[in-house]
């Protein structure tokens, strides 16, 4: 069963959370950080913080406040430690009870969670709401964070060292020819078909395109896109990264899902090989591994460079 | 004569619907054996991206319009449709399943979601071939009716608790699947549905004239030597397993089944041996037409069929219906 499982998800929420958004919004106002009514009510340091999201969850441990979160969400699993915190469910299905149970001093949600943010202004609970629509926007909210629960030493210290990180990767390829890729999210299992992959918006087609790829539907003004298969013939990409998520996939199984792509046998990618199986909840989280994600991509699409 | 301009419209759309797309292709090169298959892109794009979506809008478009007549004429419902006894929800119960639960299964090259959807529509069509034989003699068609109606609405249940075990990507791909697609990628999926199909016709065969005696009622028709019983079971087997087919390997198409043996019917009258061949020939040239519409309309993007054929048919529809009154 499920070698998509459903740990990964909230990431994953994000992602496709995103891809709606930027479906309708393609023009992006300045993220905002943080609810102005609960951050007035707000006035001592957070000591019992629920992070909903597993990319604050992470950004939380990575600036050194791990040991304040008493609940995360369904979906959380990095750092380990978070297997032993209460849930309390995930972006779409937050458990409200229970978050009030926790007794929190601030809770962090995603900027669409209006109806959980309505329920905690109207329980007097402080929240912390973000939004991410591209890969500058992790660091801002980490920094951001950070700053709102007194951490902002520990914040911008893992903040600059991701930075450098980032900065290291991009430097490592920009002299390189950016291959034309293909950055798929999903596709029907054993088949080429309903595959839906990354347009030029999003957090994952800022850090494929500094990880020196060129996203193949980079002018496609969307974060997701459903592509037909004329599609991914006529965008001829030449390499193909194609993500999966949660626990590992089984060798054999990665290699069959691989070879599923030789049916199109014109594709560039296809022909030199260049069809990559990533599997990793780093690419679906936009938190504190966003530079290992990167890393991954400039790996898998410039080897040379790396050895 | 009408069944030759229908045929001879199904022919057109099948011959000039793999030329038209998102992308222009040379007819020239497509046929070009000098080009190796591997470095020719436009002999890709018409024999794996478009000549199997247009096979397979032929093949989904006439099981569901022949479907439709057959149910209509079995229930003497005119708002029957492939949809309406569960066969269509088992068959989109078993994709949602094989796409949450990732199953891995796979038989002669056909993937899980087509092959789990089709096993879901022969499960469905268990309970309803079930209901239709608890039924007695002379018991109103509304038994069966009501019967796979509440089917179809435990299944829906179902269908909704197996999206609530999901997650947020899970979700987003069933939700897509259940928009319906012909974008097949490969003759794979299309040879296993013509197993199922041809079966179906074979049913359909035998059809066409107890049809129009049973349609009318099912005493006048066992007056005139039907075997009521034993039509009611070809034509309830054949029309799912020909929905169980379509829906296994286009999704849930929503209208075709509807609409166009109601169109037909508007043209060549109610004779079943005029309205069988026509609604299977004018129902797969209606959707290669609406399939074209929707992988053209917004290219480089495509809509989802199902979009395409009610926002064509029901207007159509509508004024041939009204013209007519």
């Amino acid at each position: 069963m499920a070698a998509v499982s459903k740990s990964v998800i909230v990431g994953i929420c994000i992602l496709t959370l995103n891809a709606f958004v930027g479906a309708v919004t393609p023009v992006h106002p300045a993220p905002t950080h943080g609810s102005a009514p609960a951050m007035q009510r707000a006035t001592t340091t957070p000591q019992r913080i629920i992070s909903l999201i597993p990319a604050t969850t992470e950004m939380l441990f990575a600036m050194g406040a791990g040991d304040r979160l008493v609940g995360v969400g369904n979906y959380d699993r990095f750092p380990p430690e978070v297997g032993r915190l209460p849930r309390v469910g995930g972006l779409l299905d937050p458990d409200v009870e229970r978050v009030i149970s926790l007794k929190p001093d601030l809770v962090i949600v995603y900027a669409t969670q209006a109806d959980l943010k309505r329920q905690l202004e109207r329980a007097q609970i402080p929240i912390y709401d973000y939004v991410h629509r591209g890969l500058p926007d992790i660091l801002q909210t980490m920094r951001a964070l950070g700053d709102r629960i007194g951490m902002k030493a520990g914040a911008d210290a893992a903040a600059a060292t991701i930075q450098q990180q980032l900065d290291a990767t991009r430097a490592r390829v920009a002299s390189l020819p950016r291959p034309k890729t293909l950055l798929v999210f999903g596709r029907e299992q054993g088949t080429i078909r309903r595959v839906n992959a990354s347009g030029g918006l999003g957090f994952l087609h800022d850090v494929l395109e500094l990880a020196g790829g060129s996203d193949a539907l980079g002018d496609l003004r969307q974060q997701s896109v459903d592509m037909s298969t004329e599609m991914i013939i006529t965008r001829a990409p030449e390499a193909i990264i194609e993500l999966h998520y949660g626990d590992p996939l089984p060798p054999e199984r990665l290699e069959a899902e691989r070879r599923v792509w030789n049916a199109l046998a014109s594709v560039p990618a296809v022909k030199s090989g260049r069809v990559h199986l990533l599997v990793g909840d780093e690419f679906v989280v936009p938190g504190s591994r966003i530079a290992v994600a990167a890393d991954r991509f400039a790996r898998t699409l410039h080897p040379d460079a790396f050895r | 004569m009408t069944i030759a301009a229908f045929g001879a419209l199904a022919a057109l759309a099948l011959l000039l619907a793999p030329l038209v797309g998102s992308t222009r292709i040379h007819l020239g090169a497509v046929f070009d054996r000098s080009i190796p298959y591997a470095n020719n892109t436009d002999a890709q794009i018409f024999f794996v991206a478009r000549l199997p979506r247009v096979i397979a809008a032929a093949l989904v478009g006439s099981a569901l319009a022949l479907s439709g007549v057959v149910f209509q004429a079995l229930l003497r419902n005119p708002l029957a449709s492939p949809d309406t006894l569960g066969v269509s929800a088992g068959a989109s119960l078993g994709a949602i399943v094989a796409i949450t639960f990732d199953l891995d299964v796979s038989v002669g090259g056909i993937s899980a979601v087509p092959l789990v959807s089709f096993a879901g529509s022969l499960g469905a069509l268990a309970i309803v071939y079930g209901l239709s034989k608890a039924r007695r003699r002379g018991t109103s068609a509304l038994v069966l009716l009501l019967g796979g109606v509440t089917l179809h609405m435990v299944l829906s249940a179902v269908i909704s608790f197996v999206q609530y075990l999901a997650d947020f990507t899970q979700t987003f791909r069933n939700v897509r699947w259940l928009m319906g697609s012909l974008d097949v990628a490969s003759y794979t999926p299309i040879a296993g549905a013509l197993g199922p199909m041809a079966i179906a016709w074979v049913g359909f065969a035998t059809l066409p004239r107890v049809l129009d005696l049973v349609s009318v009622g099912t005493e006048s028709a066992a007056t005139r030597g039907v075997d009521v019983l034993r039509t009611e079971r070809i034509a309830l087997v054949s029309a799912s397993l020909a929905t169980g087919a379509a829906v296994s390997l286009a999704g849930p198409v929503s209208f075709v089944g509807i609409i166009v043996p109601h169109l037909v019917r508007l043209i060549v009258g109610s004779d079943h041996r005029l309205v069988l061949p026509a609604s299977a020939l004018f129902g797969g040239a209606f959707l290669i037409g609406c399939d074209l519409v929707a992988r053209t309309i917004i290219a480089p993007l495509e809509l989802p069929v199902g979009i395409v054929t009610a926002m064509i048919g029901g207007p159509v529809f509508l004024w041939l219906l009204f013209r007519k009154a």
